[in-house]
């Protein structure tokens, strides 16, 4: 009776796997890994594009910047999402390995720094938000809160985010040990929403939409460059656009080598209007005249 | 006529069997082995950068820093077993009291229902439970501490505990069932109550079995990955105590190893944790088979 | 004397209630996973691929993912385990090297399971050069497995009387004769059975299919052994903390959790029909 139960599984799993084909095409794939910042608006993008071009199926995975960098120098991806630069040993590595890393800049993000909305806080500057994910301001009444200990979150070392947060609001200093390395964007805004005194930083399309809407639960806070500069929100464009806005950060992706074939056509498509529509309506920012003109620099 | 002489060739086919078999029951040992040795073939290139004291006795994990690598995996050890002993501070009571109720309260009818309803409980896979302590376990615990969420390592003692209580409770059950009835009925003859016998008489008795028990759960819970990855909110700090969040060793290895770009230091770093964990575990196992074989031993 | 019966009561009552703590625990799971699971679960939840950024659709990748590094892993660890267990049972003596196998076999059950993934990267994603793939993650799974079929075969070989063989014997038959004829046959049921229970556990984990081959997302199903799957286990990780929208995805990790631990009921419940079956066969 045992035997013929194995004979009978392996039968299905071999129609199974059979039928797999009639519904799969290629086994080439386009493989695109990195940013779980980008990892929804890219995979949007993908869907659109396969819509349109369905000989050109493409895998979208997350895993963080500095997955999908590592898999571009490991070779084991086409393109690589990053939601920051490329560090300097990065490219060398690539370098070493043979490959010669092109990067486009695809979307613009305010890094939004979030509270929960019961917090009385509505703004902060540079410096204020630096010490306290230093670790050097730990109870909000420091920074005109309520007399509670600040509850850090923030993403892990392969995070494109926790890197540029780091470089560029941190000062290239080490991170509070305490605080809490979450998976992803969504895990810090979950995290944040429940917790009364926590503190995380997220891509803007993460909690807001092209409306402006903001998600429940949460705060945006307001950000300035000093005490004597005025806090813009990363909701305003116009703010973003002109640096007023002072963490506001380029969306990168980045190609083994010159693009060519259906990785070049997609860039082309998620650089067009139509791509870059798509942008918009998931809560970031198109790029701009001075960015596109570096793109077009590099794509040929 | 029955042959008396075996032919040559029956003879070495036999022996073939015997060897064939041979060979797959010696695997086990060259699995072990083999897991030993590529462990330690990666992980040693990752002291030529580091220092092994600072590996052990520094309690900052930071390789990617941009202020200065380090490499220390004591606050992730401290982490690993603050989390382990406070699951056996919870199974190692409840798993020997449910054995000891299987073994002398129950019913033998009532005991074969519960045996294998505990065995599902085993059976529930480790990120099953870690996500029941994302969405149920946390929140809970988040109210009752009056903490402002529940990510930390008293939600991961109780997980591990719940994962650990199936292994506890077998194998005290296995224990307690093997002391011998003359114990029982001659402690019962003697005017002790059943309760007393089983306090008195049977538990230490079967006590080698039930400490073997206890360091099998100990194990399970030392290498549990998910489960801690999951619930206990993944900050390298040093605990401070059970509601300060942590990051143990197997969570460390699981968060990293997908970013690291192969054959870094970083890589080499995390398989060398690997090692450690190995390690650990292999002396956990070798001291519970030591206590069993005694136990096994002094019964015969 | 009262004293004694009052300690012996509350004794016994406390004991009794580690009983209710633990089935209560189990119940809250189940009721938890059962209920929130149950509104998602639907047939196009189990036949459809995942939707639009895999905020709709259904988990069918996964299931099949899961089912086909699952019949990796029994392919490597079921028949290895019955020969090894053979070997132990019928072949060995009690010897020191006897000691040391069965060390090792208990040891290899108590190695984390990360540990056990990070072999897998070593030795079949990189040395064999089998890449992150089903077969990279089978293999990896298959000696996870190893020491549960070896123990299982053995704990099955062990409720062969020994009349059995010893009545091969006598009859002229030869070791290997003696063992296919008269204890394999009868032994065969209980070892399956109980490597079945083993690839219940393998099918529910996370850790060794993490780095060797479980993806975040394919738009296709794998079409050879080559190929990188999507898994149960991994899926339910992903939803529960990487992907970008956790809350609205919420409803798909518990349906996620509930198939995985209907699958792994269904596989367990199986044996323990089969065997009771058995037992009522042997009885008669």
């Amino acid at each position: 009776m045992n035997v013929r139960k194995l004979i009978l599984v392996g039968l299905l799993c071999f129609g199974l796997i059979a039928s797999a084909n009639t519904i799969s095409a290629q086994r080439n794939m386009m493989q695109i890994k990195g940013s779980d910042t980008l990892v929804n608006l890219v995979q949007i993008l993908a869907e659109s594009y396969m819509a349109k071009n369905p000989r050109s199926p493409m895998a979208v995975l997350g895993g963080g910047s500095g997955t999908g960098i590592a898999a571009l120098i490991n070779g084991t991806c086409d393109i690589a999402n990053h939601s920051r630069a490329m560090k300097e040993k990065e490219i060398q590595m690539a370098k070493d390995n043979g490959v010669t890393p092109h990067t486009f800049v695809i979307a613009v993000d305010g890094l939004s720094v979030i509270v929960n909305e019961g917090n009385p806080v509505s703004q902060l500057t540079m410096d204020q938000i630096g010490a306290m994910f230093r670790g050097e301001i730990k109870n909000w009444k420091e920074v005109g809160g309520p007399d509670k200990a600040i509850s850090l979150y923030g993403r892990q070392s392969n995070s494109g985010t926790y890197v540029f947060f780091q470089e560029h609001v941190l000062g290239n200093q080490n991170y509070s040990a305490d605080m809490k390395r979450m998976n992803g964007n969504a895990q810090i805004v979950e995290g944040v929403t429940v917790d009364k005194v926590g503190i995380g930083y997220v891509g803007v399309a993460y909690v807001a939409d092209d409306q402006g809407n903001v998600k429940k639960g949460i705060k945006i806070l307001k950000v300035s460059k000093d005490a004597s500069s005025a806090a813009y929100s990363p909701l305003n464009k116009a703010a973003v656009d002109s640096g007023d806005y002072p963490i506001a950060r380029g969306l990168f992706q980045s190609t083994a080598g010159t693009p060519k074939g259906a990785v070049l056509d997609f860039l082309k498509f998620e650089l067009s209007p139509e791509g870059q529509d798509i942008v918009e309506k998931e809560g970031f920012f198109p790029i701009g005249s001075g960015q596109m003109a570096e793109n077009e620099k590099k794509l040929k | 006529m029955i042959k008396t002489k075996r032919t040559s060739f029956i003879r070495i086919k036999e022996s073939a069997i015997r060897a064939f078999f041979f060979t797959n029951g010696i695997l086990a040992v060259f699995i072990l082995l083999g897991i030993f040795v590529f462990l330690l073939y990666t992980a040693i290139p990752a002291f030529r950068e580091i220092d092994i004291k600072e590996f052990f006795t520094s309690k900052n994990w930071n390789p990617s820093s941009p202020v200065k690598e380090e490499y220390g995996i004591l606050s992730m050890i401290v982490s690993t077993f603050l989390v382990t002993m406070g699951a056996l501070v919870i199974a190692v009571p409840i798993g020997i009291g449910v054995a000891s109720y299987l073994s002398d309260v129950a019913h033998w009818k009532v005991r074969e229902i519960l045996k294998p309803i505990i065995e599902i409980l085993a059976g529930i896979p480790s990120v099953v439970i870690g996500f029941l302590g994302i969405v149920l376990f946390g929140p809970a615990i988040a109210k009752i501490t009056g903490q402002s969420h529940g990510l930390n390592a008293l939600n991961g003692s109780i997980l591990l505990a719940v994962m650990a209580l199936p292994t506890i409770i077998s194998i005290s059950e296995d224990s307690l069932a093997a002391v011998p009835r003359s114990y029982r009925e001659a402690s019962l003859a003697l005017g002790a109550s059943r309760w007393q016998t089983l306090i008195r008489v049977k538990i230490p008795a079967a006590l080698s079995g039930i400490i073997a028990a206890v360091m099998l759960g100990m194990g399970r819970a030392i290498g549990e990955t998910m489960t801690v990855l999951m619930a206990t909110g993944n900050a390298p700090a040093f605990p401070s105590g059970f509601l300060s969040s942590i990051r143990t060793m197997t969570a460390t290895i699981a968060i990293e190893l997908g970013e690291v770009p192969y054959y870094t230091t970083h890589y080499y770093a995390l398989f060398a944790i690997g090692l450690v964990l190995f390690i650990i575990t292999f002396f956990v196992n070798l001291i519970s088979d030591l206590v069993l074989h005694k136990f096994q031993e002094r019964e015969l | 004397m009262k004293k004694k019966k009052i300690v012996e009561l509350l004794g016994f009552l406390s004991l009794r209630i580690c009983l209710y703590l633990v089935l209560a625990v189990l119940l809250l799971f189940l009721y938890d996973i059962g209920s929130k699971g149950a509104g998602t679960l639907s047939w196009e939840f189990l036949s459809q691929a995942p939707k639009r950024g895999m905020t709709e659709g259904g988990i069918f990748p996964a299931i099949i993912g899961t089912l086909l590094v699952t019949i990796v892993t029994a392919i490597l660890a079921v028949p290895l385990g019955m020969f090894a267990a053979i070997y132990l049972n019928e072949y060995a003596k009690q010897t020191r090297l006897t000691r040391i196998i069965r060390l090792s076999i208990r040891n290899l059950s108590g190695v984390p399971s990360i540990v056990y993934g990070l072999f897998g990267v070593i030795l079949f994603v990189n040395i064999l050069k089998f890449g992150t793939s089903i077969l990279s993650a089978g293999l990896t799974l298959g000696l996870l497995t190893l020491p549960w079929t070896i123990t299982a075969s053995e704990e099955a070989l062990k409720t062969i009387p020994n009349s059995y063989r010893e009545g091969a014997l006598a009859l002229g038959a030869t070791k290997w004769q003696a063992i296919r004829t008269n204890v394999l046959p009868y032994a065969m049921p209980g070892m399956l059975t109980g490597t079945v229970l083993g690839l219940a556990r393998a099918a529910g984990e996370t850790a060794p299919i993490m780095f060797t081959g479980a993806a975040f997302y394919l738009p296709y199903l794998p079409q050879s052994l080559r190929d990188q799957f999507m898994a149960l286990p991994y899926h339910l990780y992903v939803m529960a903390t990487q992907h970008h929208s956790i809350a609205q995805v919420r409803p798909i990790a518990y349906g996620t959790a509930l198939v995985l631990l209907l699958l792994i009921l269904l596989m367990t419940m199986s044996v323990a029909l089969i065997r009771y079956r058995m037992r009522r066969v042997k009885r008669e």
